[in-house]
């Protein structure tokens, strides 16, 4: 395509012509840390998951393949990423898909399919895990097209705050996916209501 | 062509239109004060929320500052990510750019995620003239398309409808959906929605979007949304285009750890929005192949000109001015005339475009403050406001005003003591014969002409029966 010089030349001259030529300098007087990582963080994340619809439940290793198989009970089919582990999914008794970059649309449209993934960072105080498209998470349509979400947490992945969060991400330039509750809308007298076109239903569990 | 911020009809006469419709009344009064509540609500719980403002308002200043360096940077970064980055002076050149990139994918049907910067530009429209149907897929949006009205609200689009108009519009104009049992439930109607629109996120190859921050240091977009057809749009098609005004940059990543924690608590007062996405160009394997990048200046280099004026450009489009203002709340975003109504619209709009009625849209605020307390970037928008009357009353100097006359007047009437009382007890005795008029409230509801065009809008109080200052000497001359 024509990238056209002419505009391009134009806009920067404008721009040059007009703007400001005082340097500025940005005040950062706001919280950029976390306060003291503890057991109330996770109450945190938990009650803010839970103030936006999303289920959560706490457990040890130990119990998580258990936890997760009553989450996907009802799921007739399950996807997951490559990279989460075989453990995750071992009280699940339906088939499962393993992505590889080849499950199409259509796959994960069908009925019944959940996914399970894990996360990159969660942030308590707003009730958002990250997804960076890490090997437990995979491609950002897995998470999606399903009607069902299932999200691993590990305790040591929860920061406070969100500059905490974004600091911890390893490439921010990979594909970012931030999720605060399942799929919802302001739209009608800008009352939130659940539930429009991503997963309706989010069920997160956080491991320790 | 600067696209749709300009209004043809003055601010007063299509705000009286506006303000004879009781129900648009009454949806904005409930709409505004729900979302004021909230966002009061989950504002408090952030300490730190004036800092972030104060931190806020300076990175988008210093954007401005250093745009030229930035938006090469940008294209930069963008263009080795893998990005195709395009340039457009005007709406109309940059209606021209997505036409053309639509055109050569083959596809007669695109799907849009909200986005002000398309609308600006009329970009519908554009692709609509040459046999592109764009499909609006975000709620109000939707509504509002299917309608075939106009937004109204930045955030919200629809906030003009009720659940029982949505209800109504959608069982006569969505043609799958069974018009005998749609309830007006919102739940209801975001399936309805969902179900209108899932068989065309997935098959769709052309997503088109806007994009609210723009990562100069790394070429990367981000759009905050709540439904999910923002991720649909931006993941699934083969080919994406995204329409972003220059001014949406920041400077790093870690810029958007201020505004990330402004935008969603100031716009739909959550802590946060359900979906937030952010991309860099290509990814293989992961989301939309062919990814376009159109740069945008449209008005905004006029307004970066003007030193008071230009702080309009830090504008994050959350809507929180519109949604304190008690002007928009009694007369809605249609009486704005442009896609951006309300206190930021009343300042944006006459400086992106001074075409048709756009000079009368600074008068449109009571110069209360309420938006500038909202604002989460800081925009003193009173100050703007008043700096634009300002400048619209020297641009008409030289030419005969009653208004400068009967100010002149008042000058020198008021200068000196004895003409200022001598005027009040003229005035005094001259408005005694109206008082039987006037009645108890003590007020008059027209005049004739010329002080016709101050009564048009106001009642005219008269003068008390006495001043403070006689009531004073009464009082103490004994």
């Amino acid at each position: 395509m024509s990238t056209r010089p002419d505009a391009r030349a134009e806009v920067l001259r404008r721009v040059r012509a007009a703007q400001p030529t005082a340097p500025v300098r940005v005040p950062r007087d706001y919280a950029a840390d976390d306060g003291p990582a503890g057991v109330e963080l996770v109450d945190l994340l938990v009650d803010r998951l839970e103030d936006y619809k999303a289920a959560v439940r706490r457990c040890t290793a130990d119990a998580l393949p258990a936890v997760v198989g009553e989450y996907l009970a009802g799921a007739e089919s399950l996807v997951a990423p490559a990279g989460v582990p075989e453990t995750w999914l071992s009280s699940f008794e339906g088939p499962v898909a393993r992505d590889s970059g080849a499950l199409t649309v259509a796959d994960l449209d069908a009925p019944g399919v959940a996914v399970l993934t894990g996360c990159a960072v969660a942030i308590a105080q707003t009730g958002t895990l990250i997804l960076d498209a890490g090997p437990d998470q995979g491609r950002r349509l897995l998470t999606l097209v399903p009607d069902h979400h299932v999200c691993v947490v590990r305790v040591d992945q929860i920061v406070e705050r969100l500059p905490a969060a974004l600091r911890r991400l390893a490439d921010p330039t990979r594909p970012l996916t931030m999720i605060s509750g399942p799929s919802a809308t302001s739209d009608i007298e800008l009352n939130r209501v659940e539930g429009v076109h991503g997963p309706r239903r989010l069920e997160v569990v956080i491991v320790s | 062509m600067s696209g749709n911020v300009v209004t043809r009809l003055p601010f007063p006469v299509a705000a009286r239109r506006e303000l004879g419709d009781e129900q648009l009344r009454r949806n904005l009064r409930k709409a505004t004060h729900t979302i004021r509540d909230k966002r009061l609500r989950v504002v408090g719980e952030v300490p730190d929320w004036e800092p972030l403002r104060v931190a806020g308002a300076a990175i988008k200043d210093d954007v401005l500052a250093r745009l030229p360096d930035l938006l090469e940077q940008f294209e930069a970064a963008a263009t080795a990510a893998g990005a195709t980055v395009h340039w457009a002076r005007d709406a109309e050149e940059a209606c021209a750019v997505v036409a053309a990139l639509v055109q050569a994918t083959g596809t007669a049907e695109v799907v849009k995620v909200k986005s002000m910067a398309t609308q600006e530009i009329g970009l519908n429209e554009a692709l609509e003239a040459v046999g592109i149907h764009a499909v609006e897929t975000d709620l109000a949006e939707l509504i509002v398309q299917l309608a075939e009205d106009t937004p109204s609200h930045i955030l919200v689009p629809a906030i003009h409808y009720n659940r029982t108009q949505i209800r109504d519009i959608f069982a006569s104009k969505m043609a799958d959906v069974d018009a005998t049992t749609l309830t007006d439930d919102p739940p209801a109607l975001a399936e309805a929605a969902r179900r209108h629109l899932r068989s065309r996120f997935l098959s769709t190859k052309v997503g088109i979007s806007g994009a609210n921050f723009a990562i100069a240091s790394t070429g990367t977009l981000a759009v905050v949304e709540s439904e999910g057809n923002g991720r649909m749009c931006l993941t699934l098609p083969e080919t994406l285009i995204s329409v972003v005004g220059i001014e949406k940059l920041l400077p790093t990543f870690a810029d958007l750890e201020v505004f990330l924690q402004l935008l969603p608590r100031s716009s739909t007062g959550e802590r946060m929005n359900p979906y937030t996405s952010l991309w860099t160009g290509v990814t293989p394997g992961d989301g939309p192949q062919t990814v376009h990048i159109v740069l945008v200046d449209n008005g905004r280099t006029d307004t970066l000109a003007d030193p008071v004026g230009r702080q309009a450009l830090r504008c994050i489009r959350c809507s929180a001015c519109l949604n304190v203002c008690p002007v928009y709340e009694r007369v809605g975003g249609h009486a704005y005339g442009s896609v951006y109504p309300g206190p930021i619209g009343a300042i944006l709009s006459p400086q992106m475009s001074g075409e048709g009625a756009n000079r009368t849209l600074p008068y449109a605020s009571t110069l209360c403050g309420a938006c500038f307390d909202a604002c989460p970037v800081r925009i003193d928008i009173p100050q703007v406001l008043v700096h634009l009357r300002q400048s619209g009353v020297d641009a008409a100097r030289g030419r005969p005003s009653a208004e400068r006359t009967a100010m002149r007047t008042m000058s020198y009437v008021m200068r000196d003591r004895r003409r200022y009382a001598a005027a009040l007890r003229a005035a005094r005795r001259g408005a005694a014969p109206l008082r039987m008029v006037a009645g108890r409230r003590g007020a008059l509801r027209r005049l004739p002409w010329p002080l016709s065009a101050w009564t048009s809008v106001r009642d005219a109080p008269l003068p008390p029966k006495q001043t403070f200052r006689e009531w004073w000497a009464r009082e103490h001359s004994s």
